[in-house]
C-alpha cells in the first residue's frame, strides 16, 4: 500500500513541472570561534560564508571544491551536526534552527549519510546485521522480524548477495566496495528523502568506483531521492549530477547545470579545475598544465574582495580587491560570483 | 647483454611472503625495462602488488618473507648478488631513491625540512652540513620550494609543499631513478596537477627516470613515457604510453581503460564485474580468466609475456 503511494507520488512528481523545493539554504553561515587559551574569542573560520541555494525533489547536485572549502562544514550543517551561525535552513518544511529533540531526530532520519572512507565508517566490531540493524533499533522498530525484512531489502537494492553470506561478515572480511555498499544500506535504511554522499568512490578502485556510481545513481532514480554529491573530482560529476556547484574558500562562486558548466566555465576557478582534471592520454606527457599561483586563503582573514583575486590572472585592480562580488547570470540558471561578468 | 643504454632491467623478479593462512605471492615473476630519462608508470588495483614491487626493487623487506629471488640490473650491474651492506651503500638512494606512499605525512616532526633532507646527503655523498645544505637549496628550486624554507618544521607547511620536501629528499642524491609511490593521492587537484607539472621538470632538467606506481590512471598519462599493467602480481601488459593509451591489448587493460570516467568524452564508463584474485593460492592459467570475457580453454595455462612490436602482452589472445 505505501509503496504505491510512494509510486504514485513519484509518477506525479515526473510530470509536475516545477518540482517542490526539499532543501532550502538561505545565506547560511557555518563560523567556527578561535579561542585563546579557551576563553576570549580571538576570530573566527569562516567555513561557510554566504552560501544559499535550493534544492529540488529528486534532484542531484555535486558540490566540487578542495579540501578545505568548508564542503565538509556545508554537508554536516545539511545533516544537522553543526549549527548555522546565520541564516536558514529548511528540510521538507521544517526549520532546522527552531528543531529540538525528538524533531531533530526526525529531521536526521530523512537524510541519509554515505560517508567517504568506508572502512572508518564502519564499526569494526559489529557485523553486518548488527551494523545495519542499530539505526532501525534506534529509530523504534522494535519488531525484530520487520527489522529483518528491512535489512533484506536494502541489502537487495545495494546488490550484496547472497545476504545471507553477508550478515555474519564483520567489515574487515569485505572488500572496498563491498564495505561502500553496506555504508549505501545504512543510509537507506530509514527510506531518506534526500542522500548526502560525502566523497563515496574517492577511497575506491578505478573498476570499483564506477561500479558504486552506477548503484548510486539507480538509487537516485528508482526512489526519486534526492542526492547531494559532494566531490573534488569533476569527471565523475557528470555522470551522476544535474547541477554543479563549485565551492570556494566558503563561498559557492559557480552555480549551473552540469553540461553547462563543463562546457562552458565561466569562473577563473573552475577554469582551473576544469584545466587541471586530466583524461587519460599519452599527449598529457609533453605539456605543462596551468595551474593558478598559490594556494587557499585562510578561511580565519580571507582576503578582501573576490577571496580568489590573489591567485587569478584575470584581477582587476580596484574592483576584484575592493569590492565582494555578488552572483551575476550572464546566461539563464548559470549563476557566478566574479565581476568579470558584471553586465 | 645488458646495454649500457639500460638504467634498470627486472627479470622475473619475485617476492612471496609467509601469512598466517598461507604464502602470499604478491610480485610474482615481474619483469620490466627502463631507460635513462625515461618513466614507466606501473598501473594496477589496491593489492595488485605494485607497492611490494617497489620494495622488491629497493631490497626493502619485512621479516615475514618466504622467497625473494630474480634478477635486478642496475645500469647493468647484477644488483641482486650484492650484499645488504653494498645494497645499502651502492644502491638505496644512491642508485634509486623511494617517495613513499603519504610521504608527506612521515617527514619527522621535530627536525627542520632543511635537516632532514640534507640527511641522505651527508650520509652518501659523504659531503659536510653545510655543503649538504647547499645541495638540498638547489633540488628546493627545482622542486619549487622557497629556499628560505629550510629552517621550517613540516607542520608549517601545506600538503603540497611537504610532498615537494619529501620528493627534493629522495633527488638530493642525485639518483638516476626515483620510484615514486602514489605522489599524489592524497592531494587535492590542483596540488596534484602542480606535482605533475614539477616531475615533468625534473624529467627535462635532470634527466631523471621514474618509475611512478598508481592506480590513477588519467593523472599517470601526465608522465607516462611508458605504462606496464600489473594484476594479481605479475605485469600482464607493457607498452609505449603512445600506443598503450588509444588502444590497450590486454582484455584487462581494455576493461580498466573502460572504467575511468572521462571528463572530455561521452563515453559511458564501465565496470568489471567480480573481484581479483586472492594472491594466495591464485589460479593456475590466466590470473584474469575468471573475470574476462574473452576466455577460451587456452586459458587454463600461464600465457607468457608475447612480444608484439614494442609492446608485451600476457595473453593467449594475441598469439
Amino acid at each position: 500500500m505505501i509503496t504505491e503511494l510512494q509510486e504514485a507520488k513519484r509518477m506525479a512528481m515526473k510530470i509536475q513541472d516545477p518540482v517542490e523545493t526539499l532543501l532550502s539554504i538561505q545565506d547560511l553561515h557555518v563560523w567556527y570561534e578561535l579561542r585563546r587559551f579557551g576563553f576570549s574569542v580571538v576570530g573566527h573560520v569562516k567555513a561557510v560564508d554566504n552560501v544559499s541555494f535550493d534544492l529540488a525533489e529528486g534532484e542531484t547536485v555535486a558540490v566540487v571544491g578542495e579540501s578545505g572549502c568548508g564542503k565538509s562544514s556545508l554537508m554536516k550543517t545539511i545533516l544537522g551536526l553543526n549549527n548555522p551561525t546565520g541564516g536558514r535552513v529548511v528540510f521538507d518544511g521544517d526549520d532546522l534552527s527552531k528543531l529540538k529533540g525528538e524533531g531533530l531526530r526526525n529531521y536526521r532520519f530523512k537524510i541519509g549519510y554515505v560517508q567517504q572512507d568506508p572502512y572508518g565508517a564502519l564499526p569494526p566490531f559489529m557485523n553486518v546485521q548488527k551494523i545495519l540493524e542499530e539505526p532501525l533499533i534506534i529509530s523504534g522498530m522494535t519488531d525484530k522480524t520487520e527489522r529483518l525484512s528491512r535489512i533484506r531489502k536494502v541489502m537487495t537494492e545495494v546488490k550484496l548477495h547472497p545476504i545471507e553470506d553477508f550478515l555474519h561478515k564483520f567489515p574487515h572480511m569485505l572488500s572496498g566496495g563491498q564495505q561502500q555498499r553496506i555504508v549505501i544500506a545504512r543510509a537507506m535504511l530509514r527510506e531518506p528523502k534526500l542522500i548526502v554522499a560525502d566523497e563515496p568512490v574517492s577511497m575506491l578502485d578505478a573498476s570499483v568506483r564506477v561500479e558504486i556510481l552506477k548503484l548510486m545513481r539507480a538509487l537516485q532514480e528508482s526512489h526519486g531521492l534526492s542526492v547531494i554529491y559532494i566531490t573534488h573530482d569533476l569527471s565523475t560529476v557528470k555522470y551522476f549530477s544535474q547541477r554543479i556547484f563549485v565551492m570556494y574558500a566558503g563561498n559557492l562562486i559557480e552555480k549551473a547545470d552540469t553540461r553547462r558548466l563543463l562546457q562552458n566555465p565561466l569562473h577563473p576557478y573552475t577554469h582551473a579545475l576544469l584545466a587541471a582534471t586530466s583524461d587519460p592520454d599519452a599527449a598529457n606527457a609533453e605539456s605543462f598544465k596551468e595551474v593558478p599561483p598559490g594556494e587557499p586563503p585562510s578561511l580565519v582573514n580571507p582576503p578582501k574582495g573576490c577571496r580568489f583575486h590573489p591567485r587569478c590572472s584575470r584581477a582587476m585592480v580596484g574592483l576584484c580587491d575592493e569590492k565582494e562580488p555578488v552572483d551575476f547570470e550572464p546566461e539563464p540558471g548559470h549563476l557566478v560570483a566574479c565581476w568579470l561578468y558584471q553586465p | 647483454m645488458n646495454g649500457a643504454s639500460q638504467l634498470l632491467e627486472v627479470k622475473n623478479l619475485k617476492l612471496h611472503f609467509r601469512t598466517q593462512t598461507g604464502i602470499v605471492q604478491a610480485v610474482d615473476g615481474v619483469d620490466l625495462e627502463l631507460d635513462f630519462h625515461r618513466a614507466v608508470v606501473i598501473l594496477g588495483e589496491s593489492g595488485c602488488g605494485k607497492t611490494s614491487l617497489s620494495k622488491a626493487m629497493l631490497r626493502l623487506l619485512p621479516r615475514n618473507v618466504a622467497s625473494y629471488d630474480g634478477k635486478l640490473f642496475l645500469k647493468g650491474k647484477d644488483i641482486m648478488a650484492f650484499s645488504d651492506e653494498e645494497y645499502r651503500q651502492s644502491v638505496r638512494w644512491v642508485g634509486m631513491s623511494l617517495v613513499p606512499q603519504a610521504a608527506m605525512n612521515s617527514l619527522n616532526p621535530v627536525l627542520t625540512v632543511g635537516d632532514q633532507v640534507s640527511e641522505p646527503a651527508m650520509l652518501h655523498l659523504g659531503v659536510g652540513k653545510a655543503e649538504a645544505l647547499g645541495i638540498v637549496k638547489k633540488m628546493f628550486q627545482h622542486v619549487g620550494v622557497p629556499a628560505d624554507f629550510i629552517n621550517r618544521y613540516p607542520f608549517e607547511l601545506s600538503g603540497g609543499m611537504r610532498q615537494r620536501v619529501a620528493l627534493a629528499m629522495a633527488l638530493v642524491t642525485s639518483p638516476n631513478l626515483i620510484i615514486l609511490d602514489e605522489p599524489t593521492s592524497a592531494l587535492d587537484l590542483l596540488t596534484q596537477a602542480n606535482i605533475m607539472n614539477v616531475l615533468k621538470r625534473i624529467k627535462h632538467e635532470l634527466g631523471t627516470s621514474f618509475i611512478l606506481i598508481t592506480h590513477d590512471i588519467a593523472t599517470s598519462s601526465e608522465l607516462a613515457d611508458e605504462v606496464a599493467i600489473m594484476y594479481a602480481g605479475q605485469v600482464v601488459e607493457t607498452g609505449e604510453a603512445r600506443e598503450f593509451f588509444p588502444a590497450p591489448l590486454h582484455p584487462y587493460s581494455q576493461m580498466l581503460m573502460a572504467s575511468v570516467p572521462r571528463l572530455r568524452s561521452e563515453s559511458d564508463p564501465m565496470f568489471i564485474t567480480g573481484q581479483p584474485p586472492s594472491l594466495i593460492n591464485p589460479p593456475k592459467g590466466c590470473r584474469f580468466a575468471a573475470r574476462c570475457p574473452f576466455r577460451f580453454e587456452k586459458c587454463d595455462e600461464e600465457p607468457p609475456l608475447i612480444q608484439m612490436g614494442k609492446r608485451k602482452v600476457k595473453c593467449w589472445l594475441r598469439q
